[in-house]
């Protein structure tokens, strides 16, 4: 492999660490005055990098970078896109928001993009230990995040919560590691699917998958790892959770999806209950938790717990269209995570001060029309109510379910969803029945607007216009991760 | 067949007139809403006269394949036909009922309703299993927002009821529907209207849709949504309510369940019987207790929807037929009792039966279209509801004539609530002051009124009107279901040929004859 292939091959990796670094000294002689200006740029390099990436989307030959480390296909292009559209939307709404919270650091940009930088090797990992690389540079980047509201204390124990916990789960997912390759002798995903084979596996190598998907699913907080996820919500700046909500998740999902189809692809019967029981898990544990919730950011962290849940399902079904159903699932959740921080980030009161109390919003459709529409249609959207765009996603992972005999399980699920309809309809209620409280004051950057009306058009029943579009896309990229080496 | 995509333009007309009503004032938005309506019922019409009677079974077709998963198709037989009919008939109704009774949100109210009847014509012109499934749950969103937000005391426990009920019925349909697609390769309903499901998976199959179809419909004991939801709701969400979204489910039963699983359809049949005798039976009697005169309504829809189910799982021409007129006659008939409770709910805003009293005095016109439709309801000879009835029964009574003897007992009680009710609404003594001070019909209720009694008239007088494009339509089901029929209990044996009189006579001469 010449050195030259392998260079253009990284173009993304090369951008973005240069630009971080020429940023960097941009932030050592600006200091926090030329914070604006970095998000900007930052943003420009998140363009750049998307503009290099699109390319891979039609999938063609894969190429595989770094010695077999990376793989650059049309999957990590699909999920890359998604990572960069979070941590766009993020750099666009942080500058304003710091605005009113206090003093916006300049090193906040050149996290995100660390971050970015992470998520993107994970996508792309080919390997256990460049998977490692990426998720460790991406979590020390989100733990920085989490707590980047300085005066805030809510803030300081999410970041603290995040990191010790986060670590643990590294400690695990490492063990899991350390263990798989014990028992196969290699860390490279093909080397490990042909080690295990489709036989029986042996005590040891089941306790190393068990610990790998252990830990990853305390990154893509599914049930029974799910408990950081409110509190972290809660806790961070809302730019800061609007690209957890987003970005981490589409990237940690993406590598669960490789690890479990390429990496244990010929051991679907040894994972497979596991993914079954955390889906039905984080499905109920999501619908159940929310109810009591009057927090908003709590709310949607339960959410999130709840639409992870059904991802899992699409993961269950260990099929070409399971993939491809939960990548387009992952692109309608990030749009609709974009549009609901997007609501959130809206809502405060005639001092500026963030509202996050859902009984707050009493008759918000009266005061804020349009504001209320927007989150009406993404919780219908979240509850997957027909037509909205996000019962696509739902409708496609039960398919697949039900296309690889998994019917009980998609009856379970989709019964369980039904729970899950009651916390978003008591938001509706709150923002359509009850009677106006008028707290919301305040107008939104023009920036902001756009992207909002942007995604809750998507959102909308507009949405299926691009079912084939998506779908073709998603199933490109979920054929090039069941694409042997 | 002509090029005009109408029914794709029945579609469109209401949501464009929803997104303008949306921004309008309540002045404007009640004039598009209006304009709209009328627009799609002059559609209606139309695809009325253009319908080809004993033609191809799926007329205007449409097909545009801008989905991926499923497929924008649309098309109509005659059971299709009637129905979008009821519903283009009945959306004017519900704006003009409306009209004055609306002042808070005006403009989202007109937008929720025509974006219902968007659905609702929707529901009955697809022909993609997916395309139905989106349409028929949509309707969820603006029932609950028209419910919750226009309702009455407890509207919030109701739209949250009639959301979760509705939404918990459906999904497993979901679940069958892609186990559907899967084994059959198709989602085009007429080629799954053919296709022969393995008799095992039939049953689970009718168990899934029939948890939707129940709920819709709604069957006895899923029913409880129902009386809330319609107490609750505004006027026209009532009508709507009673006249069209019930409607979904029985269209469901003829649609799905019996041409799609006919083995099943019998096999459960009896369950269907039962739970409709008990429904017929039951909520008669609540509907003879109830003070308010909505629920009693929404009582007298369960009973009647029962009569529907019974006719349907009765597997014969007569069943079937009658069991489609019950559902438009039900449909105009419900809805105008609704309507007539909206009129007298408006002036008086209370629905306490007993609030009223000698409403005959003051407003005479009011008693007579109110007695019409009481009488429709009853399903008195001449009127729309003995037609769709008589059938049902003769059918049900040609596959089991107990079940016919318990599901007659309705009629009866039928009489009992609805003659009662009028009677201590309508006749008496003038109780109240305020009550008997009541106006009598304006010009706007007057014009409501007219076409719901000329519609009641004239499918009593003519039912060959509903009943000529259905016909060929229910041939071909009764056909698709005949191999499953159960066995009817009163099986008719044709005797021996009596013997000729004069050979008898001849042959044994009569005692007394020499």
């Amino acid at each position: 492999m010449d050195i030259f292939h392998t260079l253009r091959a990284i173009a993304v990796e090369e951008l973005i660490s240069v630009a971080v670094l020429v940023l960097l000294l941009v932030a050592a002689w600006g200091g926090d005055k030329a914070a604006r200006a970095i998000a900007i740029a930052a943003v420009a390099v998140l363009v750049g990098a998307a503009v290099l990436t699109v390319p891979l989307l039609t999938g063609g030959a894969d190429s595989l970078a770094l010695f077999g480390h990376l793989k650059l296909d049309a999957f990590a292009a699909f999920a890359r896109l998604l990572i960069y559209v979070g941590a766009a939307v993020t750099l666009v709404v942080a500058p304003a928001w710091f605005e009113r919270e206090g003093e916006m650091r300049a090193e906040f940009s050149l996290l995100v993009l660390l971050a970015v930088l992470g998520m993107g090797i994970m996508v792309a990992a080919n390997d256990m230990l460049t998977l490692y690389v990426g998720l460790e540079l991406n979590s020390l980047a989100a733990y920085v995040l989490a707590s980047s509201a300085r005066g805030d204390g809510r803030s300081a124990e999410a970041g603290l919560k995040y990191f010790v916990l986060g670590s643990l789960a590294s400690g695990i997912l490492l063990y899991g590691i350390s263990l798989t390759y014990g028992f196969t002798g290699t860390t490279a995903f093909d080397g490990v699917r042909a080690a295990l084979g489709s036989g029986s596996l042996s005590l040891g190598a089941t306790f190393g998958v068990v610990f790998v998907l252990a830990g990853l699913a305390f990154k893509i907080s599914a049930a029974p790892f799910h408990m950081w996820t409110p509190d972290v919500y809660e806790g961070a700046p809302t730019p800061v959770t609007a690209l957890f909500a987003t970005a981490p998740k589409a990237a940690a999902l993406a590598l669960l999806m490789r690890v479990s189809l390429a990496g244990f692809g010929g051991q679907v019967a040894a994972w497979q209950q596991i993914v079954v029981f955390a889906a039905l898990l984080s499905i109920v544990i999501g619908a159940l938790g929310a109810i009591g919730q009057d927090n908003i950011k709590r709310l949607l962290a339960y959410s999130s717990i709840n639409n992870v849940g059904f991802m899992l399902i699409g993961l269950a079904a260990a099929t070409p269209a399971g993939a491809a159903a939960m990548l387009v699932y992952l692109a309608i959740y990030v749009v609709s995570s974009v549009a609901a921080f997007l609501v959130v980030l809206a809502l405060r009161d005639d001092h500026g001060r963030a509202i996050e109390s859902i009984s707050a919003l009493g008759g918000l459709s009266r005061t804020r029309p349009a504001l209320a529409a927007a989150l009406a249609v993404v919780m219908f959207s979240l509850a997957g109510i027909p037509p909205l765009f996000g019962f696509w996603g739902k409708f496609l992972v039960f398919q697949a379910a039900v296309s690889a005999h998994l019917v009980v399980l998609a009856a379970i699920g989709i019964a369980a969803s039904v729970i899950g309809a009651f916390y978003y309809l008591k938001v509706v209620k709150v923002l359509y029945f009850d009677a106006p409280t008028d707290q919301v004051q305040g107008t939104e950057p023009v920036a902001n607007r756009v992207v909002l009306l942007a995604s809750a058009l998507v959102l909308s029943p507009l949405g299926y216009l691009l079912t084939r579009w998506l779908g073709a896309l998603a199933g490109t990229a979920a054929a090039a991760l069941f694409r042997l080496a | 067949m002509s090029h005009v995509p109408i029914l794709t333009l029945m579609l469109i007309v209401p949501l464009i007139g929803a997104v303008f009503s949306l921004m309008a004032g309540r002045e404007t938005a009640r004039v598009i809403a209006l304009a709209a309506t009328l627009i799609d019922l002059a559609l209606g019409l139309v695809l009325w006269a253009q319908y080809d009677v004993g033609g191809a079974q799926w007329q205007f077709q449409e097909h545009a394949d801008v989905f991926a998963g499923f497929a924008w198709k649309l098309g109509i037989d005659g059971i299709a036909l009637t129905l979008i009919a009821l519903t283009v008939f009945l959306m004017p109704i519900c704006i003009g009922a409306s009209w004055n009774a609306i002042e808070k949100r005006a403009g989202e109210y007109y937008a929720a309703f025509l974006f219902m009847e968007t659905l609702m014509i929707g529901v009955f012109a697809a022909q993609d299993v997916f395309l139905f499934y989106i349409l028929f749950e949509a309707g969820l969103i603006p029932m609950y927002l028209i419910i919750g937000i226009w309702g009455g005391a407890e509207r919030i426990y109701a739209s949250y009821k009639f959301f979760l009920y509705t939404l918990f019925g459906s999904v497993l349909m979901l679940i069958a529907m892609f186990w559907m697609a899967n084994a059959a390769g198709t989602t085009d309903i007429p080629t799954l209207m053919q296709y022969d499901f393995a008799p095992a998976a039939q049953n689970w199959l009718f168990l899934a849709f029939f948890a939707s179809f129940a709920v819709k419909m709604p069957m006895w004991p899923v029913h409880t949504w129902l009386p809330d939801a319609h107490v609750q709701a505004p006027t026209a969400g009532s009508v709507i309510l009673a006249g069209v979204l019930l409607k979904m489910g029985g269209y469901g039963f003829i649609r799905f369940s019996l041409p799609m699983f006919p083995l099943a359809s019998a096999h459960f049949a009896p369950l269907v019987w039962g739970l409709s005798i008990a429904a017929v039976v039951i909520t008669s009697l609540i509907a003879l207790v109830q003070t308010d005169m909505k629920k009693l309504i929404a009582y007298s829809s369960v009973a009647h929807m029962a009569i529907v189910t019974v006719g349907l799982f009765a597997f014969n021409r007569q069943g079937l037929e009658g069991s489609m007129v019950v559902m438009i006659s039900h449909g105009v008939v419900s809805g105008a009792l609704f309507l007539a409770v909206g009129v007298i709910y408006d002036r008086l805003h209370t629905r306490e039966i007993a609030r009223y009293g000698g409403l005959a005095i003051n407003m005479p016109h009011y008693a007579l279209f109110f007695l019409l439709f009481t009488m429709a309801s009853i399903g008195l000879p001449g009127t729309s509801g003995f037609v769709g009835e008589f059938l049902a029964l003769l059918g049900i009574y040609q596959a089991s004539s107990w079940i016919a003897l318990v599901a007659t007992t309705g009629i009866i009680l039928g009489a009992a609530y609805m003659l009662y009710l009028y009677a201590r609404v309508v006749f008496g003594d003038q109780r109240h002051a305020d009550a008997a001070a009541l106006p009598d019909l304006d010009a706007r209720e007057w014009a409501m009124m007219l076409p719901l009694a000329a519609a009641v008239l004239a499918i009593g007088v003519y039912p060959e009107a509903v009943l000529a494009p259905i016909r060929k339509d229910i041939g071909t089901l009764e056909a698709r279901v005949a191999l499953a029929r159960p066995r009817g209990d009163g099986q008719v044996t044709t005797g021996a040929a009596p013997a000729p009189v004069v050979a008898a006579l001849t042959a044994a001469p009569l005692k007394g004859m020499k």
